[in-house]
């Protein structure tokens, strides 16, 4: 804390300095007490949220300008945790996840000087930077290695809440999984319909097995917590996972095939840092191209994906940057074409 | 749907049933006796962080089971105290213990381990493996405790007095038994029954803790209890039924079946609570509890 307020007084000293500065500059620079709100999964969901989580730790950890941070334990939290954040003078204040849209429109409208972002929805108010991922490339990546991994032909997914976004992320995979093997069958399982379908690993597991039962060999979750219980499941039966987010192959190293991984951490960091720049707002899409979404690669899985494999990964990721080949995003039209 | 796929469902339900047919039967032993337990969820609870945690710290699933029943046992004198010796509302005790599970797991589970309340993954001998037709051994104890408590209740003169305390204490206390040592007894075998049940969910149905991994469960045993109209055989039965219920939602997710079209899931999943509803209106014939359930005794001086 004490070295965080050094920082902040030594930027009012340089901003003194400058004398130049608009309000808008100043307010900034005054007031970089960065907050997170996370989503309902708690930020160690080893996925989504952990991966902000990360970032802002990363950032602490370099600079050390502290943050305060909190897990909302009901819906209803989120806006009273949001305007806390705002009341106390907090700037940057990200909140995390698409459900936080209406509570942060609120909060945001009401104290126009402070900065907010979020991530997975976009709120169009000028303080508000709206950082939203394409989901649907990097899972058309990892269903490439799933159907070139898989050896029954058929494969699984198992979503969280059943919501456009998750669906964004089977819509993509089953792209990917057919490009490769056109006539792969693909399972597709949602948990629920409300938060709780974030932080079930015990039906998350049940799913698994279900479609393991029908002949899937890889499972790709996109469940926050759930999926722990997926990956779980896969590899007590001998199959493979496919995590999400954040990198989970350590999790049952040689039984996850890959994670399509999603820079949430990535977005924070950059969100914490450039808070002091004179722009903010605005909409970022991060893809392929802006290295936001990617799969991981590192030594607990690297038995599991052969050369043709990083081969095919290598086309597709060159083929979706190019534009050669265009990834489906179902939140577009909210429909799936394969 | 072929042979295999039918025994999967049936094995699936199995394992989903177990969790909800201990917390049932514990629930069964307590009501029995007259004392109400709303607190099965909150004792599940406790019994599933307990046993995620010692099985992590000692490296063995009989010690985390151990430590799991032990957990609930605490809960449930706490409860007895509460409801039985300072006869206290059972309701409010029963929602007591919940709340108090809920908070307090979430908070040593993430003062020690700094994970959000969760354990860290439990892998190994520190989990129940499959030892039997690919179920773990606490399957087999706790199919076993439904014949147990069948014969305990109905064939033996201790069985006997703890139904007569749950009907008309007054009577067993002129015979000059003690009210509340029956009482005690009822409760604590719920205790030793719930542990059975929340070890089950994180160390061998999962692998670990998390907050709130009961997910209503101890409710859901509540209405298998009054589905069962008290007795344990059909305990088995309505516990068996509403897991089997949630492995088909689980399968039928996105199926289209052939003239009903795409079945939605949440009607499968609200069959349970709807089929109890049923019964308590007294559609399947009437579900009559225990007559002093829920009364606190109080000795006539």
């Amino acid at each position: 804390m004490i070295r965080g307020s050094l920082v902040a007084v030594g930027l009012l000293i340089s901003a003194a300095a400058l004398a130049q500065g608009t309000p808008a500059q100043q307010g900034a620079a005054q007031a970089l007490r960065p907050a997170i709100v996370y989503d309902l999964g708690g930020k160690f969901d080893k996925s989504f949220n952990e991966g902000v989580h990360m970032g802002a730790e990363k950032f602490k950890k370099e600079t050390g300008v502290e943050y305060r941070d909190f897990e909302p334990q009901t819906d209803a939290q989120r806006e009273q945790a949001l305007r806390r954040f705002a009341r106390d003078g907090h700037s940057p204040i990200i909140a995390v996840g698409f459900s936080q849209e209406s509570a942060l429109k609120k909060v945001a409208a009401e104290f126009p000087s402070l900065r907010f972002a979020i991530i997975d929805s976009v709120v169009p108010l000028p303080n508000v930077r709206s950082i939203t991922f394409k989901e649907h490339e990097g899972s058309y990546l990892v269903g490439v290695l799933a159907a070139m991994a898989s050896k029954t032909g058929k494969v699984g997914f198992v979503g969280g809440m059943d919501i456009p976004l998750i669906r964004k992320f089977a819509c993509g995979y089953v792209q990917g999984v057919k490009a490769v093997k056109k006539d792969a069958e693909v399972f597709q399982n949602m948990t629920g319909t409300t938060g709780a379908a974030w932080n079930d690993p015990v039906k998350g597991g049940e799913l698994a097995r279900s479609q393991i039962d029908r002949g899937a060999d890889v499972i790709y979750h996109a469940a926050g917590g759930t999926g722990i219980g997926v990956l779980r499941a896969a590899a007590d039966a001998g199959k493979l996972g496919i995590g999400v987010d954040s990198n989970q192959n350590g999790l049952h190293p040689g039984k996850v095939l890959t994670s399509m991984l999603k820079r949430v951490d990535v977005a924070t960091y950059t969100a914490f840092a450039q808070a002091r720049d004179q722009d903010w707002g605005g909409h970022q899409v991060l893809g392929l191209k802006e290295d936001g979404v990617g799969w991981a690669d590192d030594e607990h899985n690297k038995p599991l994906i052969t050369q043709d494999m990083r081969d095919a990964v290598a086309k597709a990721t060159a083929d979706i940057k190019s534009g050669a080949v265009k990834v489906h995003d179902y939140m577009a039209d909210q429909r799936c074409p394969v | 749907m072929d042979a295999t796929a039918l025994l999967t469902v049936l094995d699936s339900g199995l394992r989903l049933s177990i969790p909800l047919l201990c917390a049932c039967l514990a629930g069964l032993w307590s009501e029995r006796s007259g004392v109400v337990d709303i607190g099965l969820e909150g004792k599940m609870l406790v019994a599933a962080f307990c046993a995620a945690a010692a099985a992590y710290a000692a490296g063995s699933a009989w010690i985390g089971l151990a430590a799991g029943v032990a957990g609930s046992l605490i809960f449930a004198l706490l409860h007895g105290f509460a409801s039985i010796t300072q006869r206290g509302n059972q309701i409010v005790s029963g929602v007591a213990v919940n709340m108090l599970a809920a908070g307090l797991t979430a908070v040593i589970g993430n003062a020690w381990y700094g994970q959000g309340g969760r354990t860290p993954p439990i892998e190994g001998p520190q989990r129940f493996g499959d030892a039997v037709l690919g179920h773990s051994v606490l399957v087999c104890l706790a199919l076993a405790a439904v014949p147990i408590t069948w014969f305990v209740l109905n064939r033996t003169r201790f069985g006997l007095r703890l139904r007569a305390v749950g009907e008309n204490p007054a009577a067993v206390d002129t015979a000059g038994i003690s009210v509340s040592a029956l009482r005690y007894a009822a409760v604590m075998l719920g205790g030793v029954l719930c542990g059975l049940s929340g070890a089950y969910l994180s160390i061998s149905q999962s692998a670990g803790f998390l907050p709130g991994m009961t997910a209503g469960k101890g409710f859901i045993a509540l209405a298998a209890l009054i589905f069962a109209k008290w007795r344990a055989w059909p305990a088995l039965g309505a516990c068996y039924l509403f897991g089997l219920l949630d492995a088909i939602a689980i399968r039928l997710q996105g199926v289209v079946l052939p003239g009903i079209g795409e079945v939605p899931v949440q009607a499968v999943q609200a069959l349970p609570y709807a089929m109890t509803v049923i019964v308590l209106a007294g559609v399947i014939g009437r579900a009559i509890p225990p007559r002093a359930a829920g009364v606190p005794y109080v000795k006539e001086r």
